[in-house]
This record gives C-alpha cells, sequence and structure tokens, in this order.
C-alpha cells in the first residue's frame, strides 16, 4: 500500500514536472534563444488554461461555452489565445529596451487575472469551471488514468522539444542567436530583428498557453485561486536559469530538477507540526529566491550550457 | 461636484502620493543603474513593516516613526545591491533585472515569515474626516499625505539642482561615460541613489499601508502603476515621476466616476488597468514620456 501511494505520488510529480518542462522550453524559446524578458508566464498559462477548458467542457449556462469540442481542438485553442495575446504585448514593446516588455508582461498577467475574476460569464469568475474533461477517460477508470495521463503529458513535451530543437538549429534560430548576441550587427546584415523578436514572443506564449492546457486537463477544474501567478513564473524562471538557457534539454533537466527539489522539500516540510507549516512555506520561497542569486551569480550558464551547433562551411 | 471632489479627487490625490514617491526611486534607478526594478514595491512593503513594528514599541502616529521604516528599507536596499546586484553590473542589465525579480520574492518572504501573511493595521478605530468650509470632507491621512509629498518633491527638486550630489546624479544619468571621465565617484551616486530611493519607497510604504492595512503583497499590488507613472514621467526624470504618479492616482479614481451615466464609467474592479492602458499607450506613442525623459 505504502508502496503504491509512492508510485502515484511520484506520476503526480512527473505530470506536474511535464507541465513545467512545456514552460520551461516555452520560456527558453523567448529568454534563451531571443533574449526577451517574459515576468507574465503565470498569465498566459492561465489563459491557456481557460482557452482550452471552455472548448472542450459541455454545454453550461455559468459560463461562455461550454462547447464540447474534442481536447486537441481545445489546446489549439489554448495555444491561439495565448499567442494572440502575446502578440498584442510584444507588438508594443518590442522595439524597446526589454526592461518595458518586463513591465509590460506583469502588467498584461494582471490585466488577465483581472478579467479571470471579474467577468464571471465568460468565466464563471472566482468559482471556476469544472468539469473539464480528461482524455481517454472512457479507457481507463480510477487511479490508473494517472498513468495514461503522464503518457499524454510526456508525449506533449517531446514533440514541444522536438518544435524547440527544430527551431534551434534552424536558420531562424540562428538568426534570433544572432539578434541575442549583437543586435547591431545582426540589423546590419539586414535582418529584420523587431519582426524575429515578435515571433520569438509569439511562439514562447503559445507553448506557454499548451502548459495551461495541460493542466487544466490534468485538474479537470479550473479557478483564479489555485495557483499563485508569482510563484509559477517565478519557478519557472528559476528553472531555466538552472538548467542552462538556450538548451532545450538543459531546459526540461531544469525543469525536473527544481520540480524534484521543490515537492520534496514539501514531503519534509509536511512532517513538521502544523504551526511550522505554513511559516515553512516561505522560507522554502526565500530559498528558491536565493537559490536563482546564486545560480545568477556563479552558475550562469546552468546545468547544461548552451552549444551551438556548428556551421558547416562547405 | 463636491461628491467628486471629496470621494474621487482627493483619495485620487494621496494615492498618487504613493505612486509619486515610489516612482521617483524606480525612475532615478532606471537613469542611473539602467534597470527596471521589480522589486522596489517589496522595498516599500519593508519599510511599511519597520513603521508597524515601530509602533508596536512606540504608540505614537505612525507618521512620526517613519525613521525607523525608512533606516529599514535603506539597510535592506544597500544589503541588496551589495549581495545581489552588485555582481551583476558588468553584464547586460536584463539580468539584473531578473535579480530584482527574485528579490521582490525575497523581500515577501521575509515579510511573511516575520510579520505573518494577513492585515495588519497601524491604528484601529475609526478616524473622522475634517470637514472644511462646511462642504469638503477630507480625511486627515490623505491630508497629511499630500502635503508630505509636496514638502518632499520640493526638497527633491532643490537637492537635483543646487546640491553638488544631486547635480551629479543627474550628470550620471544623462551621460554616465561623461561624468565618469569628469572625475565623479559613480559608486558613491549609486549607493545614494539607494538611499533615496529607499528613503521614498518607505515613507511611500506606510501612507500606503496607513490608508488601507499593511499585508505582503502591498507593495506587489502597487508596483505597475508605479512603473507606468516613472514611464509617463520620463525615465531619469525624478520630477517628472512625482507628476506621473500623481496622473496616474487621479485617473485611476476618476474613471470610475459616473461621468457620462448613472453607472462608473470604469467599474471599480477594473481600476488597476488604467495605469496598465496608459502605460501601454505612452509606449506606442511618446516612450519618452511626458517630460522628456531618456529613451533606454
Amino acid at each position: 500500500m505504502e508502496m503504491t501511494g509512492l508510485f502515484f505520488y511520484l506520476v503526480s510529480v512527473l505530470i506536474a514536472g511535464g507541465i513545467y518542462a512545456v514552460l520551461c522550453l516555452a520560456l527558453n524559446v523567448q529568454w534563451g534563444m531571443g533574449g526577451l524578458f517574459n515576468a507574465g508566464i503565470a498569465g498566459f498559462f492561465a489563459v491557456g488554461a481557460y482557452a482550452s477548458a471552455i472548448v472542450t467542457t459541455a454545454a453550461s449556462d455559468k459560463h461562455l461555452g461550454g462547447f464540447g469540442l474534442p481536447i486537441p481542438l481545445g489546446l489549439a485553442a489554448a495555444m491561439i489565445v495565448a499567442g494572440v495575446t502575446g502578440w498584442v504585448v510584444a507588438k508594443i514593446c518590442v522595439r524597446l529596451k526589454s526592461d518595458y516588455l518586463a513591465m509590460a508582461s506583469v502588467g498584461i498577467a494582471e490585466i488577465l487575472r483581472l478579467v479571470i475574476v471579474n467577468e464571471s460569464w465568460l468565466t464563471n469568475g472566482s468559482l471556476g469551471i469544472s468539469g473539464v474533461p480528461r482524455p481517454f477517460a472512457d479507457l481507463v477508470q480510477g487511479r490508473s488514468a494517472d498513468l495514461v495521463y503522464l503518457a499524454v503529458v510526456w508525449f506533449c513535451v517531446l514533440l514541444v522539444y522536438i518544435l524547440c530543437q527544430r527551431l534551434y538549429v534552424s536558420p531562424w534560430g540562428r538568426t534570433l542567436r544572432a539578434i541575442r548576441d549583437n543586435e547591431d550587427s545582426a540589423r546590419a546584415a539586414g535582418k529584420d530583428v523587431d519582426w524575429f523578436r515578435l515571433q520569438t514572443f509569439v511562439i514562447g506564449c503559445a507553448l506557454m498557453g499548451l502548459a495551461g492546457g495541460l493542466s487544466a486537463h490534468y485538474f479537470k477544474f479550473l479557478s483564479p485561486s489555485a495557483t499563485e501567478p508569482l510563484l509559477v513564473t517565478f519557478l519557472v524562471w528559476v528553472m531555466l536559469m538552472a538548467g542552462g538557457s538556450g538548451n532545450n534539454r538543459g531546459a526540461i533537466v531544469g525543469a525536473l530538477a527544481i520540480w524534484f527539489i521543490w515537492s520534496a522539500t514539501e514531503i519534509f516540510t509536511s512532517r513538521l507540526p502544523p504551526e511550522w507549516i505554513t511559516r515553512s512555506s516561505y522560507i522554502r520561497m526565500l530559498l528558491v529566491g536565493l537559490l536563482l542569486q546564486f545560480v545568477l551569480q556563479k552558475f550562469r550558464s546552468g546545468l547544461m550550457p548552451e552549444k551551438s551547433p556548428k556551421i558547416r562551411s562547405d | 461636484m463636491i461628491d467628486f471632489i471629496n470621494l474621487y479627487l482627493v483619495p485620487g490625490l494621496a494615492i498618487g502620493s504613493v505612486y509619486a514617491l515610489g516612482a521617483v526611486g524606480i525612475s532615478m534607478i532606471f537613469g542611473i543603474l539602467r534597470f527596471a526594478h521589480f522589486a522596489h514595491g517589496d522595498l516599500m512593503t519593508i519599510g511599511g513593516y519597520g513603521v508597524l513594528t515601530a509602533v508596536w514599541f512606540i504608540p505614537v502616529n505612525p507618521l512620526l516613526l517613519l525613521p525607523f521604516g525608512i533606516a529599514l528599507a535603506i539597510v535592506s536596499a544597500l544589503l541588496v545591491d551589495q549581495f545581489f546586484y552588485k555582481p551583476l553590473r558588468k553584464l547586460p542589465t536584463i539580468y539584473t533585472v531578473i535579480a530584482s525579480f527574485g528579490v521582490a520574492l525575497i523581500f515577501r518572504s521575509v515579510a511573511q515569515l516575520f510579520w505573518s501573511s494577513g492585515n495588519q493595521v497601524f491604528t484601529s478605530g475609526v478616524r473622522m474626516p475634517m470637514v472644511l468650509f462646511d462642504t469638503f470632507r477630507i480625511s486627515e491621512l490623505h491630508m497629511q499625505v499630500i502635503i508630505l509629498t509636496v514638502i518632499i518633491a520640493i526638497a527633491l527638486h532643490f537637492f537635483l539642482t543646487r546640491s553638488k550630489l544631486g547635480r551629479a546624479m543627474r550628470a550620471v544619468s544623462d551621460e554616465p561615460e561623461l561624468a565618469a571621465v569628469a572625475g565623479l565617484d559613480t559608486e558613491r551616486v549609486v549607493r545614494w541613489t539607494w538611499v533615496i530611493g529607499a528613503s521614498l519607497a518607505a515613507t511611500a510604504g506606510v501612507f500606503a499601508g496607513m490608508d488601507t492595512s499593511m499585508h505582503p503583497n502591498l507593495g506587489w499590488n502597487l508596483l505597475l502603476a508605479m512603473f507606468a507613472a516613472a514611464v509617463l514621467g520620463g525615465i531619469g526624470k525624478p520630477m517628472g515621476a512625482i507628476a506621473g504618479g500623481f496622473i496616474i492616482g487621479i485617473a485611476e479614481e476618476t474613471v470610475t466616476y459616473t461621468w457620462f451615466s448613472d453607472e462608473a464609467f470604469i467599474s471599480p474592479s477594473y481600476k488597476s488597468a488604467v495605469a496598465f492602458f496608459i502605460m501601454v499607450a505612452l509606449l506606442l506613442f511618446r516612450p519618452q514620456g511626458l517630460f522628456k525623459g531618456r529613451l533606454l
């Protein structure tokens, strides 16, 4: 009994880790390849989650839709809505210093949160959306359904990884690295810097939306208070920095490593006396904050540093 | 009309004072250190808690205990700069932005750890508003906040234009290479930027905490409006940031007034979106801000 409990705990950690891996790969497109700062990850994640939930749930009078469409369409909608939101932000800020994009991405995340909380015709407000379907739900019941979902999530991670890797080695990715490392010379070589950055930001946001959709179908229920937005955004940044920004494999490794540490400390702190449990969650946050500072100063290239592919000169 | 002044304009000026004082620091740090300081809101929170703690021991008007909050904020800012920002100064500034994002989380979790995550008030009890000329009903706190902010703004103006240090700060902000060649001690200027930024942030944090209540998210929730105010005033223009803060504060409060019909023009729940849209409009049409700040 103890063993199966532990096994399914591990499965749930791996599912969440897979969702974080998608987020981390998405941020790697934006920051690792494009050098764009996104501080509103949780906002794009939430938009994707709600989009996919509204598209796939059965009709309900509590919120917009549900349209009862298949889950792949829901995930596609998640990517489109998050991508369009990202396009609006990037269109405005991409020609300015990256700090402005950072400010605006915090802003858009806040606006999205306000919309989700206040527009109950759309999202059922703070009561949330329930009954979000899971893929292959009629095939397996009970706990082993988690195993099926684990496969679904990691299949998505694989697809996103292949996509990101193709982007990275393509001429498009090479142009991005050139822009990131020396904007002026890329511009002098005739590259449309703003256009490339815009594309990068939109692709990243769409992938964050996908991660949101995956989490909605995992939890089957969505409400604005489900996650602490700043913590999600922050964890993804720490994951990418620790894993190695610019390296897609590093992004996945970083996501898993940090998520394992985060979950393991949760097991540890849940055994503390009750008056310490709330406190210890603040200590964990404090330590993650310090970990980011350490990584930034001493360990900037991460566990798996970026290795640019060789340029063939034949 | 009287309602408009009592319930919209004056509260707008009061919250505008908070934004103004916070935005000065953001604008100066952006101008001199060249990065958007994401931990500035949480620096306000730390300053606010400093005064809250002092009130527990010395039960007088919290405004008299401001020096305790200011001292705590200055020490925190200088320590954070020394250990977290300074080692990254040779790198592209975006790394410092990321670091400051982390510092925001550190400040917040420290606040939650030491002062609990709930709401705490400075002084309990109902305070009656002052009635002037039988028509204006203004809370005493709002009055004090607005007057203090105006005094601080005037003092800051004279400091920046008349004193040697103030002029050095403006020089580093306008032309860092030239300032260094002219023999200005950049590190000293940086230190004083933190001292001034942190002092004003702590003051703003106490104002905000007294107006509502102290809680660990207090400063983070104000950050967006302060960024908007700093951009509105023009980066590197402290006086512009003060004007920007007042404009954003008044705009936020007055959009909920019943301008065109009996209903609020914009629902109060979307109040905090106003700052964002002002910032977006500025970035689109006038990114240098109203007062010709530098476009970084």
